[in-house]
């Protein structure tokens, strides 16, 4: 077998066994409508983790995208109390503008040769900065669309609800695994993370690549922007803050290799479902205090990134031994 | 002398340009004034405010010397501060408050570096751990609650002034000179640029790095405990939620823009100060300027930007480039046209 | 012809690195390009490559003029280059290197089995039988050099630039690379080898090209070329300190015994060695890449924990488990790899001098700068170290004057023991000598040194003593009327537990086979 597999194999059999454990102690959490609730919670976290993933396989980082997300919600709410547009064509402005964002970070990145850390830093102030100035407050969204986005849902058996952006949430992460495995420009991502200098020998056009992956995960920005206010039903400046470490955390639990070139889309998924499992469990218990999760998450990525050292190692040794 | 003057112009160049900008959207900018004894003034408020992100930078740019990050920093200023408050709420008086805080700050600063250092995990991800859960370990110790204290005694070390110059700013500048001459007066600023730029040559060559990068990171933690100390005396409470909250950001831009590269090596302690004080001017600056607070964020992330691009080494050559390439097609379009 | 180049001209601020320079390269020969570091040859090759553009002078491809800007017009031309580091990938498998830029697609995506089957044709021919699907960094060197040359041939297939192909393979990898060399010229393809190694040159090559000084010098047939004249060539001055040098015969035997180690040894490392070290001794090791040469080295400086053996002087038991160990013992080690193990490169050549000197004085006593500039113009003064400042970043040095540097950095010590991995590897034939004269003073100052070489040559003008490293074990040791190159080949090529590699080609010991060399030269 090939030993790169290995992580998101642990992640995956990690991910089963805490469910399993999980469900033994909370029979109820074994019910699609805790599953329902955990696509549906996470729909924007996981979005947001396919474009992070990109990301991190190019060997950079995105620290912007919880900004991006609260500029999407203050943007959509604004519009639509103000503008009058319909909500299909606000969607295409504002992926349009955030799309734009993120290929504007990654022209910077490229042409200034600043590390991406910085870049995507500057360009957090400023989508939250944005946010701001459209408005202070929360600004609820009322309109016949989002009623109906938000009452979308397949009824599956046992009554757990598959939501409209649950399934794009899955849909999202399918595509996010073939634009990263089964595209050239996806070789091209693996190719930067591998190294710059040897992925522009190989042909790879660095600058066009940069661009087009901080475009995809300013794209993902949006459009997880778009679920969280369809979630909440409202756009705030001050939401999803610090949403781009948790989605750091997830790629990283989902088995991607932070220094990137190596890693699986699927692996973010399940990192994602792991956390809001985590979550989903100090729910259930009750008694815990919030900051547990926290605390557990941290756990969590320790653990993970251990094993992965020990993997790592383990791999290297025995070639060694050949 | 010269050559450090040298190396800090830029960063006091943009200081003064700042300095100007304010100054003609408020003229009163550089005015300060003697006030019961105190010092009072715009300036000597960006001074006292921006204490944290300065004592942040101190450490940050040692850890960023050899090669390597700290995300935790903010997060090791709620944990200090709540350790500091709830020392203080059980009666056991400031000392013991202050060496609790630091220890912890120290303890912190040892788990990250030995993350790095004997465990061999990337800084970035290795210090996140202790951003994420370290959060949640500060809301443990308050309880979840704002830890209030009546101290007066640790307030002083927020909101106090000695010889009319607020603590904080002494304790950030002295804890600067400080550091920096202990850098400079002995080898380990040499030593620690030797791990930075090339950890291994530097292991055979009998330089101790595993050492020196936990050393370097119990650095960054003492110098995060001194500044949730701060934060702590002048809120005279300790706020787990927000205490120190983004930072690390702050302070990674603060030693960035004072020059120092994040692939390690060289670095500079007043680059760094001084870029933690430019954050401050424009978090000032822009308040004073009369712009509402909303845009506060805006126009701190393109004044940002703009730093960052002028300082850029890279632009400059891009710009070579272009202008290169402009003459060559005209010179090649002048050849086309006498044929 | 197939490729043409007429007075190619290219200067730098302060140099002019070549100066009319011509060269002609012809469907199905293997051109190898010599000279000393510094001669033009990276420039001609990066100007052939794209990645500089030259000021003046003519290249033709095939008869048409052409002048490339980047690395990838060159490839869509027709020239492909092999560098010494592999530049492909090695996050991505195999199969996805070879078709990088070009993979089969169906329905716009990428159809993994067809770009497996596609791999997997275009390793045929080049003798490879693996699985395409694994990474290509679990491969070997030898292996990712045969298939950045395969992706090379594919990409370009008119020109192939091999750049110091072979500097880290052993000799059975050589002899597997060459054999793919010779199928390819064989099919037409025109191919410039670049090394350093004479010996390798001669096996291979048909036609040889010198330059020095940035100036075409000859151009050659290879076979029938007396070897002392293409060293003159290259030199421009006969390499006169080696064959000065050698050594008393058993001198060494009488010297006093300083430090010995017992049973020293590391489980799938090496097996355990017992070692002796004389006062003003000069030891080799001698080896193929990855016989554990280098591995027994590290172990004695602590590099790597021993995990049986012991270590004592005259004094006593030492414990030896961490290189600020072997340093406090007065060992020096100057590594292998110097780029990324001896040079701290954004570092001053004074900051790289004192550094070990200064961890050993520990972070608290700083050494006074006026002894810092003192121990810094001493040794850019007695090494012969070229620069025009003491401040100037070491990085920015050559190959050899960084090599004498970290030779600086360890002197500065002055330790007892010095360990010297390969310390001519990839340096110019003048600083080569230079340093083998170096070694020959420090012994007669009473310091023992050893030497880790693949230049069998080297080794029997350097050392007192040699032994012969195979297979993870230190297997013979020679000395006196034994030191001979021949007597060494015929210890390494020794065949008792036949390894498949070097077992089922006799070419592979022909590919090392310094000693004529080394004995013409003489």
């Amino acid at each position: 077998m090939n030993p790169r597999t290995f992580p998101l194999l642990a992640t995956i059999a990690i991910f089963l066994v805490a469910y399993a454990i999980c469900s033994a102690q909370y029979p109820t959490i074994f019910s699609t409508r805790v599953a329902g609730n955990l696509l549906t919670d996470n729909a924007y976290l996981g979005i947001v983790a396919v474009g992070m993933t990109l990301v991190i396989l190019s060997g950079g980082i995105d620290l912007s995208v919880g900004s991006v997300i609260a500029f999407s919600g203050v943007f959509i709410a604004v519009m639509l109390r103000d503008s009058g547009l319909h909500p299909v064509v606000v969607f295409a402005l504002l992926l349009m503008i955030t799309t734009l964002f993120g290929a504007a970070m990654g022209g910077l990145i490229d042409i200034l040769a600043m590390p991406p850390f910085i870049v995507t830093l500057a360009g957090m102030f400023l989508a939250r900065g944005v946010a701001y100035m459209l408005t202070i407050d929360s600004v609820p969204i009322d309109h016949a669309v989002y009623d109906f986005l938000q009452g979308a849902y397949y009824l599956m058996p046992g009554k757990g609800r598959l939501t409209f952006i649950g399934v794009l949430m899955l849909l999202t992460v399918l595509a996010g695994m073939i634009v990263a495995h089964r595209t050239r420009f996806g070789a091209s991502v693996f190719a930067l993370g591998g190294g710059i200098a040897t992925a522009r020998l190989m042909g790879v056009k660095v600058r066009r690549t940069t661009v087009l992956i901080y475009a995809f995960s300013g794209f993902m920005s949006g459009l997880a922007g778009i679920v969280f206010s369809i979630y909440t039903g409202s756009g705030y400046p001050l939401a999803a803050v610090g949403t781009e470490l948790t989605a750091i955390a997830a790629v990283v639990i989902g088995g991607t290799l932070l220094s990137g070139g190596a890693g699986y889309m699927f692996g973010t998924l399940v990192g994602v479902l792991t956390m809001g499992l985590i979550q989903t469990y100090i729910i259930f218990d009750g008694t815990l205090s919030s900051w547990w999760t926290k605390i557990v998450i941290g756990v969590l990525l320790l653990s993970f990134i251990l094993l992965q050292k020990a993997l790592v190692h383990l791999s290297t040794r025995r070639q060694g031994a050949v | 002398m010269m050559r450090s003057l040298k190396r800090v112009a830029p960063q006091l160049l943009t200081l003064v340009v700042l300095a100007a900008l304010v100054s003609w959207f408020f003229p009163g900018f550089l005015r300060i004034e003697l006030t019961d004894g105190r010092l009072v003034g715009p300036v000597i408020d960006i001074l006292k405010r921006g204490a944290p992100v300065a004592l942040l930078a101190v450490g940050m740019t040692l850890v960023v010397a050899t090669g390597g990050i700290d995300l935790s920093v903010g997060t090791v200023m709620a944990i200090t501060g709540a350790v500091a408050a709830s020392a203080l709420v059980s009666g056991w008086g400031v000392p013991v408050a202050l060496v609790l805080a630091m220890g912890a700050g120290l303890a912190a600063g040892f788990w990250n570096g030995c993350l790095v250092s004997v465990l061999g995990i990337q800084p970035i991800v290795a210090t996140l751990i202790l951003m994420t859960a370290g959060r949640g370990i500060a809301q443990l110790i308050t309880e979840g609650r704002i830890l209030t204290f009546t101290d007066t005694g640790f307030g002083f070390l927020g909101s106090g002034s000695l010889m009319g110059i607020p603590v904080p700013t002494l304790l950030w500048v002295s804890t600067a000179v400080l550091v920096a001459l202990l850098m400079r007066r002995t080898a380990l600023g040499l030593l620690i640029e030797a791990v930075g730029v090339n950890r291994r040559a530097s292991a055979l060559a009998g330089v101790n790095a595993r050492g020196l990068i936990i050393v370097v990171y119990m650095a960054s933690g003492l110098c995060a405990a001194l500044a949730g100390i701060i934060a702590t005396a002048d809120i005279r409470g300790a706020d787990a939620n927000n205490a120190g909250l983004w930072l690390e950001l702050d302070a990674i831009l603060a030693v960035v823009i004072g020059g120092n590269s994040l692939l390690g090596g060289r670095f500079s302690i007043a680059a760094a100060v001084l870029g933690a004080m430019i954050i401050q001017t424009i978090n000032t600056g822009i308040l004073l300027a009369g712009f509402p607070s909303e845009y506060n964020l805006v126009i701190k992330a393109v004044l940002v930007l703009a730093i960052l691009m002028i300082q850029s080494p890279h632009l400059a050559s891009e710009w070579a480039l272009i202008r290169l390439q402009a003459e060559r097609r005209r010179t090649v379009r002048g050849q086309e046209g006498t044929r | 012809m197939l490729l043409t180049i007429r007075s190619l001209t290219k200067s730098f601020p302060g140099t002019k690195a070549l100066d009319g320079v011509n060269f002609d390269l012809v469907a199905g020969e293997v051109h190898a390009l010599l000279g000393e570091n510094g001669a033009g040859k990276s420039t001609l090759i990066k100007c052939l490559t794209g990645a500089y553009r030259r000021d003046a002078g003519e290249i033709r491809l095939d008869g048409r003029a052409i002048s490339p800007g980047s690395t990838s017009e060159a490839q869509d031309l027709g020239i492909g280059t092999v560098y010494q580091e592999v530049n492909l990938l090695a996050n991505l498998t195999v199969a996805q290197n070879l078709t990088f830029g070009r993979e089969p697609r169906r329905f716009g995506l990428v159809d993994g089995r067809a770009q497996k089957r596609a791999a997997e044709e275009m390793l045929q021919g080049y003798g490879l039988n693996i699985d395409v699907g694994r990474d290509l960094g679990s491969y070997s060197v030898a292996i990712q050099q045969i298939i950045a040359i395969a992706r090379a041939v594919e990409v370009s297939g008119k020109v192939l630039i091999l750049d110091e192909p072979t500097a880290s393979l052993d000799a059975a990898e050589v002899a597997m690379l060459f054999d793919v060399v010779r199928r390819l010229r064989d099919r037409g393809l025109g191919i410039v080898f670049v090394s350093h190694f004479l010996d390798q040159v001669f096996a291979l090559c048909d036609r040889l090209t010198v330059l020095r000084n940035g100036q075409h010098v000859v151009t050659e047939r290879t076979d029938g070329l007396d070897r002392l004249a293409l060293i003159h060539h290259m030199l421009g001055r006969e390499l006169e300190a080696v064959e000065t040098q050698g050594h008393a015969e058993g001198a060494g035997v009488q010297k006093p015994e300083m430090l010995r180690f017992d049973g020293m040894g590391r489980a799938g490392v090496i097996e355990p060695f017992d070692l002796k070290v004389r006062r003003g001794e000069v030891i080799g090791f001698a080896g193929l890449l990855g016989s554990g040469r280098t591995e027994s080295a590290e172990l004695l400086f602590g590099l790597r924990r021993a995990r049986t053996g012991s270590a004592r002087d005259t004094d006593g038991p030492l414990t030896i488990d961490t290189p600020q160990a072997a340093i406090a013992a007065g060992f020096g080690f100057a590594p292998e790899d110097r780029k990324t193990e001896g040079i701290v490169a954004d570092l001053s050549i004074r900051e790289n001098i004192i550094l070990a000197l200064q961890a050993r004085r520990g972070w608290a006593r700083r050494l006074p700068r006026a002894e810092q500039d003192r121990l810094a113009a001493q040794y850019i003064e007695s090494l012969d170290i070229r620069t025009s400042d003491a401040e100037k970043p070491i990085g920015e040095l050559s190959g050899g004057n960084q090599q004498k540097v970290v030779l600086a950095r360890w002197l500065a010590m002055n330790p007892r023991f010095l360990i010297l991995d390969e310390p001519t590897r990839g340096i110019d034939v003048g600083a080569h000598a230079e340093i083998l004269k170096l070694i020959g003073r420090l012994t007669e100052d009473g310091m023992s040194v050893l030497i880790i070489s693949s230049e069998l040559d080297e080794l029997v003008v350097a050392a007192d003593r040699i032994i012969v490293v195979r297979d993870r074990r230190h297997v013979r040791e020679l000395t006196g009327a034994d030191l001979t190159a021949d007597t060494i080949l015929a210890a390494i090529a020794a065949d008792d537990s036949p390894d498949e590699s070097s077992g089922k080609n006799p070419v592979a010991i022909a590919a090392a086979d310094a000693p004529k060399t080394a004995k013409e030269v003489r």
